[in-house]
């Protein structure tokens, strides 16, 4: 019984309740305490993942979640729910992300300069049903955690969004994801019911269905309403479209959280929860989510490569690098479905940091557009270097996370889907090298142009917040250090957020068994729990997959 | 316990209300707001006496006309709080009614009591008798405001197609009755094999459904609905979309799973389209709303159709989600016309513009509505997302029996995405709405601020510590769906 989940959950959660009593002209306090929640929370969850023991797969003991903590909260015959939380190899991975993201994103808020309060508010809201949904093991309180971000998602891209077509993305995003949040509810009561164990645990569910697993009219219907639930939560092709615009439109902490940990949760669904439980379903519709995961790299990364508007472009490649991880998911082995885990993580940074830059590119030079963009990387040089690394990542340059992600996903799917990894490799590599450069080469190198002529990175223009509103004492102390250190440390800290999700890409792309040792017990019981047909079913097809041998990976 | 002692709680909200009426006699004309208070005092110590022990578990009146078991329990308290928040309400509308603010305030007392009434009713004499009294107190309410063309349209409509419901309804009782020899609801059950094949019997059954769902507006019974919602004041409409809509809902209970069980399995067919229809219509015409009141008209006309989904359900999973629906919606409908009511004192209309720029100019005013809207829209964390999963649970539980529940499952995932678009519609007003013209702060009155306090901690205990309704230990709802036996 550990407590360190319920305070990495909570404490954004009562930050928010703290933020919510300060009065909105005590701006600077609010940021400090909004700042403080999500560092607490980011070192919560390096703590969790340092401590976290990697473990083997056991077949014979399935409960192998740490740090948990279950408390009842309702019992009766109508429905039993309780709160229980825990992490795996799966989710660790995700939480250590959700943690550096949640702290970048609140650290690059400082560009929001009205409503303060509200704002600070909605995104600790938001992170801490991110943290809660990864950490959930009951079904309950996953969609109660993941749909927490909903209401948020729509103010702030309403309120603080860019853009002429802001009110339609904000409408279109919420609409979108909450009819696929919807069709996955429904997924997971039909699953309720028909397990047939009066629980949302996912424990309790994993155990009563090894012993005895849905029948396959059940699975039939409910395989597909989680799979494409969740799939439209995530951008699953047709289904993106919300994607790119929503993002476009939204302020930059709303994106980096949304793009790089919101999604996530929809791909963590299916591998928790759709993968294990309905080994009938996953035979079903593993070949259907492989064609529409091309769709995904491919298709995606043709719209992107004709966008001109750079949050549009890194929309279209959030999207295309979906793919990567339904193939992973539809190769349902286990180098192919650590590899898709690896890619969540790494691009969950990825993509906080792509929008973290050009939302700062946005705020200095007031455009996106990339023809309006031009020698960015003599006037900002951090952001500039940043911006080439960051964008070599997503075309997977070795050394960055996502290389480690793409390459696990297409050794793992090459003996199940061969055709489908050659247009993967293909759009992963070629496409993405294809439009990521260009953009380097249009806003990053070339001539200045009228917008960029003028501008610089960190440049100390407008007095502090502190000046403004809050303690007096406070306002002091801070102006005091801004002069006495001639503005370095307020430069450094500036970059910190980026620094850090770099940090990140690079550590786990130069060390990939930092992240891969823990996955791979947990992902080894998925692949198993998975590929367990019934005897009958067996027998019957000719094909049928062999249990998997843990000893058997090369990683 | 006597009939007269089982009825104490009914007898107690009569009297202040005849009280109230007669104070009006001796207290001058520029005091006689004050009364409010003294009324929604008085349905406090009742809404605390109902907790008394008392009561029994179960007992039964007047020839076992009128029953008190958990069910009626429960819904008395539902209607008590309704009525202390809609009171303090009305006390805040004072000044916008020319003449009669203590008979308006002892017509919502003798509507509470007609609903009290309707909660225990266990026959059909007096479930007609309850209706009436709140249908016709209703009336009166809803035209109050007589110098207001809007509000007189509205009493009128409602009064001449509530006088065309309840001729159905006592159409409906008539060969109900004729055919069972009874109008007790418990000796129809137990002679419910015999005629249930009846096709006269069925036929007034169809009747009485018909004169029900006028009062809980579902379609094709809802006209009335939108009209007679905009128009009406403010504290009127609250309680008509809460106490009157909840009194339908009880009174069909009763009917369809005391009464007549074997036929509403039979017709969940039926109910289930009803109810379908009714979510359908309501969402897709509350899109075009401006008019906040209307809007949620055509809300609680879609809300209706989700409570008959737990209906038409008809398991016990389905009444116990029709419950816990209908606390959340509660404090979510009263939170809302509440702030309605606050926002239109001083202004023209209540098109949806008045709300612009309402984050900065009252923040309370703002979370209150924005808490609401999200209640009933039905997304975590609030109460609303509860009850919507347990429509839908209960739902899914009954597609196992009959496949047409899937269709309406169907059905209530579209209008759930249709009806964020109007709520969060009403949420972008408040946050970023760009026809700002007027910035001056609102002020709340200090009863109308611990009203939307209570309504606020309501909405969010309710959506993170569900426990407190549904468990083992939540006595009040076991018992209260402890009456459907027969129940599945």
């Amino acid at each position: 019984m550990s407590l360190l989940l319920t305070t990495l959950i909570s404490v954004p959660l009562v930050a928010a309740l703290i933020v919510a009593l300060i009065p909105g002209n005590f701006r600077f306090i609010i940021r400090l305490v909004a700042l403080a929640a999500t560092l607490v929370a980011m070192s919560l969850a390096i703590t969790a993942f340092v401590q976290f023991q990697p473990q083997g797969f056991d077949p014979a003991n399935l409960a192998t979640f740490q740090m948990q903590h279950k408390v009842a909260w309702i019992t009766s015959d109508v429905i039993n729910i309780n709160y229980h939380v825990g992490v795996d190899g799966i989710s660790i991975g995700l939480l250590l992300m959700a943690g550096i993201v949640a702290f970048a994103a609140t650290a690059v808020s400082w560009e929001i300069k009205t409503g303060e309060k509200t704002f600070y508010l909605l995104l600790l809201l938001m992170s801490g049903g991110a943290f809660g949904a990864f950490c959930s093991l009951d079904l309950f309180f996953f969609y109660f955690f993941n749909e927490l971000a909903l209401v948020p998602t729509f103010i702030m891209i309403g309120v603080w969004g860019r853009g002429p077509q802001k009110n339609y993305a904000t409408y279109q995003i919420t609409l979108y994801l909450t009819l696929g949040a919807m069709l996955a509810l429904i997924g997971l009561i039909a699953l309720y019911v028909s397990a047939g164990v009066n629980s949302l645990d996912i424990v309790t569910l994993k155990e009563a269905l090894s012993k005895k697993a849905l029948s396959s009219g059940a699975q039939a219907v409910i395989f597909p309403l989680l799979l494409f639930g969740f799939g439209i939560l995530v951008g699953l092709f047709p289904f993106h479209s919300w994607a790119p615009l929503g993002y476009a439109s939204a302020p930059t902490a709303t994106a980096m959280m949304h793009a790089g940990v919101l999604k996530k949760a929809g791909l963590y669904a299916i591998i928790r929860v759709a993968l294990p439980l309905m080994p009938e379903g996953v035979a079903k519709w593993m070949p259907v989510l492989a064609v529409l995961c091309v769709g995904n790299i491919i298709y995606c990364g043709w719209v992107a490569m004709r966008q001109k508007d750079l949050n549009m472009l890194i929309g279209n490649s959030s999207v295309a690098h979906m793919g990567f991880v339904f193939l992973g998911i539809a190769s349902d082995s286990l180098i192919g479905l650590t590899g898709a885990v690896v890619i969540m993580v790494a691009h969950g940074l990825l993509a906080a940091l792509s929008y973290g830059l050009t939302g700062y590119v946005y705020n200095t030079t007031g455009t996106l557009k990339m023809d309006e963009l031009g020698g960015l990387l003599r006037k900002m040089p951090f952001i500039g270097v940043a911006m080439v690394m960051c964008f070599m990542a997503g075309c997977g340059l070795p050394g960055f996370a996502n290389f480690n992600g793409e390459m696990l996903v297409i050794v793992g799917a090459w003996k199940v889907l061969p055709n489908i990894v050659v247009f993967a490799a293909w759009g992963g590599l070629v496409i993405s090298g294809l439009y990521m450069l260009r953009a380097i080469r249009s806003v990053l190198h070339g001539p200045t142009q009228a917008r960029t002529e003028n501008v610089g990175e960190f440049v100390i223009k407008e007095p502090l917040p502190a000046s403004e509103g809050g303690l007096g004492f406070l306002g002091a102390v801070t102006a005091f250090f801004h002069s006495a250190l001639g503005g370095g440390v307020w430069q450094l800290w500036r970059k910190l957020p980026y620094a850090l999700l770099l940090v990140g890409l690079i550590l786990f792309g130069c060390f990939p068994s930092l992240l891969t040792s823990k996955i791979k017990g947990s992902i080894a019981e998925v692949v198993n729990l998975s590929h367990k047909v019934s005897p009958a079913k067996a027998a019957a097809s000719v094909t049928a997959p062999a249990p998997l041998n843990v000893a058997d990976n090369r990683n | 316990m006597n009939s007269y002692q089982l009825i104490s709680l009914e007898i107690a909200t009569v009297l202040l209300g005849l009280g109230i009426l007669l104070a009006d006699l001796w207290i001058a004309p520029a005091k006689r707001r004050m009364l409010g208070f003294i009324a929604a005092a008085g349905v406090a110590v009742i809404f605390a006496a109902s907790f008394s022990p008392a009561f029994p578990d179960f007992g039964t009146a007047f020839g076992k006309m009128y029953v008190f078991d958990g069910l009626s329990l429960f819904f008395k308290r539902f209607f008590l709080a309704a009525a202390f928040i809609v009171l303090l309400l009305a006390i805040d509308f004072a000044d916008r009614i020319a003449v009669g603010i203590s008979e308006f305030y002892s017509l919502i007392l003798f509507a509470l009591a007609g609903m009290m009434f309707a909660a225990s009713s266990n026959d059909f004499t007096l479930m007609f008798a309850a209706l009436e009294l709140i249908t016709i107190t209703f009336y009166v309410l809803t035209s109050f405001q007589r110098n207001k063309l809007q509000s007189l349209e509205a009493g009128v409509k409602y009064l001449i197609l509530g006088a065309l419901s309840t001729g159905f309804t006592v159409f409906g009782i008539a060969l109900v009755s004729g055919i069972a020899g009874t109008t007790n609801f418990i000796e129809l059950s137990a002679k419910l094999k015999d005629i249930s094949g009846d096709p006269i019997f069925l036929v007034g059954l169809l009747l009485l459904t018909t004169g029900l769902g006028f009062k809980i507006a579902a379609f094709p019974f809802h006209v009335w609905a939108p009209d007679v919602y905009q128009g009406s004041p403010a504290p009127v409409t609250a309680f008509l979309a809460v106490g009157s809509k909840a009194a339908g809902i009880v009174l069909l209970m009763r009917v369809l799973f005391v009464a007549v069980p074997e036929v509403a399995k039979s017709w969940s067919g039926l109910l289930a389209f009803i109810s379908g229809a009714t979510i359908i219509y309501g969402s897709l015409c509350a899109i075009p709303q401006r008019s906040l009141k209307r809007l949620l008209g055509y809300s609680s006309i879609a809300n209706a159709g989700f409570l008959m989904l737990g209906i038409a359900a008809v398991n016990k999973d389905g009444a116990t989600a029709v419950l816990v629906y209908l606390v959340g919606y509660l404090f979510a409908v009263l939170a809302a016309f509440t702030v309605i009511s606050i926002i239109t004192r001083n202004a023209e209309s209540d098109d949806i513009s008045v709300l612009a720029g309402l984050s900065k100019r009252s923040p309370m005013l703002a979370a209150a509505l924005t808490f609401s809207m999200v209640s009933l829209a039905g997304i975590p964390p609030l109460a609303g997302f509860f009850g919507k999963f347990l429509l839908l649970k209960s739902l899914i539980k009954a597609g196992a029996v009959s496949g047409v529940h899937f269709v309406l499952l169907g059905v209530a995932v579209i209008a759930v995405v249709i009806s964020l678009y109007y709520y969060f519609g009403v949420i972008r007003a408040i946050f970023w709405s760009k026809d700002v013209s007027d910035h001056s702060p609102i002020p709340v009155p200090g009863a109308l601020a611990f009203t939307l306090a209570v309504c606020m901690a309501g909405m969010f205990l309710l959506g993170v510590f569900p426990r407190i309704l549904v468990d083992v230990d939540a006595e009040s709802l076991n018992s209260a769906v402890g009456v459907f036996a027969r129940l599945l």
